[in-house]
């Protein structure tokens, strides 16, 4: 199997396996964790200072929840990798930027130009989320 | 009406240009279709028994004349000179072809409108009352409000792959035109004592297999805060709603099983968080939104008298037009119900006359209504007359809003790859078997909803008669419901008993209205009467066994 990460952040990758959220809440020593789509990520709030990835696993592109938890994450202020792996498609990789992802390691490889073309898909965008990237309303009604 | 700025338009664009590449690469062959299904279905293309059909969203239901007649010449470009419009206020062309569906979204967008998130799990096209900004019973004007949850719902990052498909409706006067308490969120604007505005929001109806009345989850939710409580709302059912079933995956399932009040508590626990992170738009654009939504030119000394000498005339206005909050005007409802027709089907020809009426007669405006009608909104009373000859002329002047004639049909087996009957031709038959005008007006407000499978697209549940078609053993069978309504007394239908053919369920509804008549009470509607005397004198009517003479 090809083991492809796109990865969007300027530190080193961080080398340690990820733990389930079950086993992360017993080893105090764990920087990585991963998220399954029933895992509550709120679970992970008093440790973030401790992480520095996290991956998000989406068994199946059409299970949202990994959006929530990407979310949750960066309004809680994590700002380590936010990985999302498995069933990651292309034309998903714009609405998981805009949750907060900076890295994507899809079962099926995706090419840096697909991936790069995805990214540029939405000129502008509706809502304020943890990207940065302003809304519309924001850039109708300067500050 | 909402005019796109150059980001709306920039929106659009760019989904006519993905949507141009996703085709061109399924037809080279570059993609299969399971890959190209999830793409196509964002853009409201579904492939149904005969050929593509595409939904194309009307946000709001409201639409310009010129929005109007370029669906009308869409019908004869793409289609084959016609459009159904549909219960969720938005219109469908059953027979498009797929290497032609990119050049029909931009000739849309050309317009000002798209077919983005009309099928899916994500949130779909916002509804609205079809009387919004001219009905004289309007507290506040919805419009504006589902201008900024249409534009907070447009490709939301988070909630695109939701557990199932989410329907929002939203409304501004004390009657309930829009079916709110049967969507997942159906949220109501209201005033207080100090007559500041509120949102109410009721969330957890719906209809398909399980239908559920939305209880009141916010009762008076800030404006200003209406899109961080969506957030919130969606929030919960995105982590929560059930995922290993698709028939329990809807938001009234999730409410209904955890209960409303532990629901709310959910809610209000990320409602708290999400406030913090200033995710609401300004007031200003609020503001910006509604004035494009300001008063036309009314005109002051439009005389309020009407001329009722021509009988058939005076018969279209006592039964097709509504109170407009100006004196001197009217709402005029066309009826896409001609007797033995198919409901909420228009020819491209009707169309663009609509659209001239709305030009001429009704400040340029247009509104789609969630029983498949057309509205005028902001007619002058005067020109009433002139307006109802050119609709007769052109086979739009049926006189039956809400009689029994005025059926709301979806598609059913004719096109639909998931019904289990057809709808269209029992509609048919029905409105055939009841097509005097003076029958129908005896029966007064009577409203008939036929569904060709369980997933109840055309409303039977919320039927004074609903009609659902299923598949038995191969053959089409018709259940009947009674007793069904939408609004501020929203109820359930009841099933009467063993199904019928569909020869069989025309005689029962027939039956039905002579148990009606024989036993209603001065001014009760079908419904009233229903409520009034129970389920036991229709049953012992429909399933009477033929006594033999002799």
């Amino acid at each position: 199997m090809v083991e492809q990460t796109l990865r969007f952040r300027d530190d080193e990758p961080v080398g340690d396996p990820a733990v389930t959220v079950d086993a992360f809440a017993d080893q105090s020593n764990a920087t990585a964790v991963r998220i399954e789509p029933g895992d509550d990520a709120r679970a992970l709030l008093p440790h973030l200072d401790r992480i520095a990835l996290v991956e998000v696993n989406f068994p199946a592109y059409t299970d949202g929840r990994g959006y929530s938890a990407a979310r949750i994450l960066r309004e809680h202020g994590y700002t380590g990798e936010l990985r999302a792996v498995g069933d990651v498609l292309v034309d998903q990789l714009s609405h998981m930027r805009r949750c907060g992802f900076d890295s994507f390691a899809p079962e099926q490889p995706i090419s840096a130009e697909a991936a790069a073309r995805a990214f540029t898909t939405w000129p502008e965008v509706y809502q304020k989320t943890v990207d940065g990237r302003p809304a519309i309303w924001a850039k109708r009604h300067p500050a | 009406m909402y005019q796109y700025d150059q980001y709306d338009q920039a929106m659009v664009d760019a989904r006519v240009a993905e949507f141009r590449d996703q085709v061109e690469r399924r037809l080279a062959g570059d993609i299969t279709e399971d890959q190209f299904k999830p793409l196509r279905l964002k853009n409201g293309l579904y492939l149904q028994l005969h050929a593509y059909m595409l939904r194309v969203a009307i946000p709001y239901g409201t639409l310009s004349s010129r929005q109007m007649r370029m669906l009308g010449d869409i019908a004869d470009k793409y289609d084959r000179g016609y459009g159904h419009f549909t219960t969720r206020q938005n219109i469908q062309y059953n027979w498009i072809k797929l290497q032609e569906a990119p050049d029909l979204l931009a000739d849309l967008a050309s317009v000002e409108m798209h077919a983005i998130q009309t099928s899916g799990n994500c949130i779909r096209n916002t509804t609205a009352d079809q009387f919004a900004g001219a009905a004289a019973d309007e507290l506040v004007d919805p419009r504006p409000y589902a201008e900024l949850l249409r534009q907070w719902s447009t490709f939301h990052p988070e909630f695109d792959y939701l557990p199932r498909k989410f329907k929002i409706a939203i409304i501004g006067s004390e009657t309930d035109r829009a079916a709110m308490k049967l969507h997942d969120i159906g949220i109501q604007l209201v005033k207080n004592d100090a007559g500041e505005i509120g949102c109410r929001f009721y969330v957890g109806g719906g209809m398909g297999r399980t239908p559920m009345i939305a209880p009141v989850i916010g009762d008076f939710v800030p404006p200003l805060q209406m899109i961080s409580y969506l957030e919130a709302c969606l929030r919960v059912y995105n982590r929560h709603g059930r995922r290993d079933n698709k028939y329990k995956a809807r938001i009234k399932i999730l409410v209904h099983e955890i209960g409303a009040d532990e629901y709310r508590r959910q809610v209000e626990e990320e409602f708290a968080h999400i406030l913090t992170l200033g995710l609401e738009p300004p007031p200003a654009e609020l503001e910006r939104i509604k004035g494009f939504f300001a008063d036309p030119a009314f005109d002051p000394a439009a005389p309020d008298e009407l001329d009722l000498s021509d009988p058939d005339f005076a018969l279209w206005v006592d039964q097709n037009i509504h109170a407009h909050k100006k004196p001197g005007y009217a709402i005029v409802n066309i009826s896409l119900k001609p007797v033995g027709g198919i409901p909420g089907d228009a020819t491209s020809d009707q169309i663009r006359l609509m659209a001239d009426l709305a030009k001429d007669y009704s400040f340029d405006e247009l509104r789609v209504t969630h029983a498949q009608n057309i509205v005028l909104p902001h007619v002058r009373k005067a020109d009433l007359y002139t307006i109802w000859q050119k609709l007769e002329e052109a086979g739009l002047a049926n006189a039956n809003l809400d009689l029994i004639g005025d059926i709301i049909a979806c598609p059913g087996l004719d096109y639909c790859s998931l019904a289990n009957a057809r709808s269209i031709p029992v509609a048919q038959k029905i409105s055939e078997r009841f097509g005097d005008l003076g029958r129908q007006r005896e029966l007064g407000e009577l409203k008939l909803k036929i569904s060709g499978c369980i997933n109840a697209c055309g409303h039977h549940h919320a039927g004074h008669i609903g009609i659902l078609g299923v598949d038995r053993k191969g053959v089409e069978n018709y259940q009947l419901l009674l007793g069904g309504c939408e609004g501020a007394d929203t109820s359930l239908g009841q099933i009467t008993g063993p199904g019928f053919n569909e020869d069989g369920i025309v005689d029962a509804v027939e039956k039905v209205t002579e148990v009606y008549l024989a036993q209603r009470a001065p001014g009760e509607r079908f419904v009233d009467t229903f409520r009034r005397i129970g389920m036991t004198p229709f049953k012992e009517a429909i399933y009477a066994k033929e006594t033999a003479n002799g």
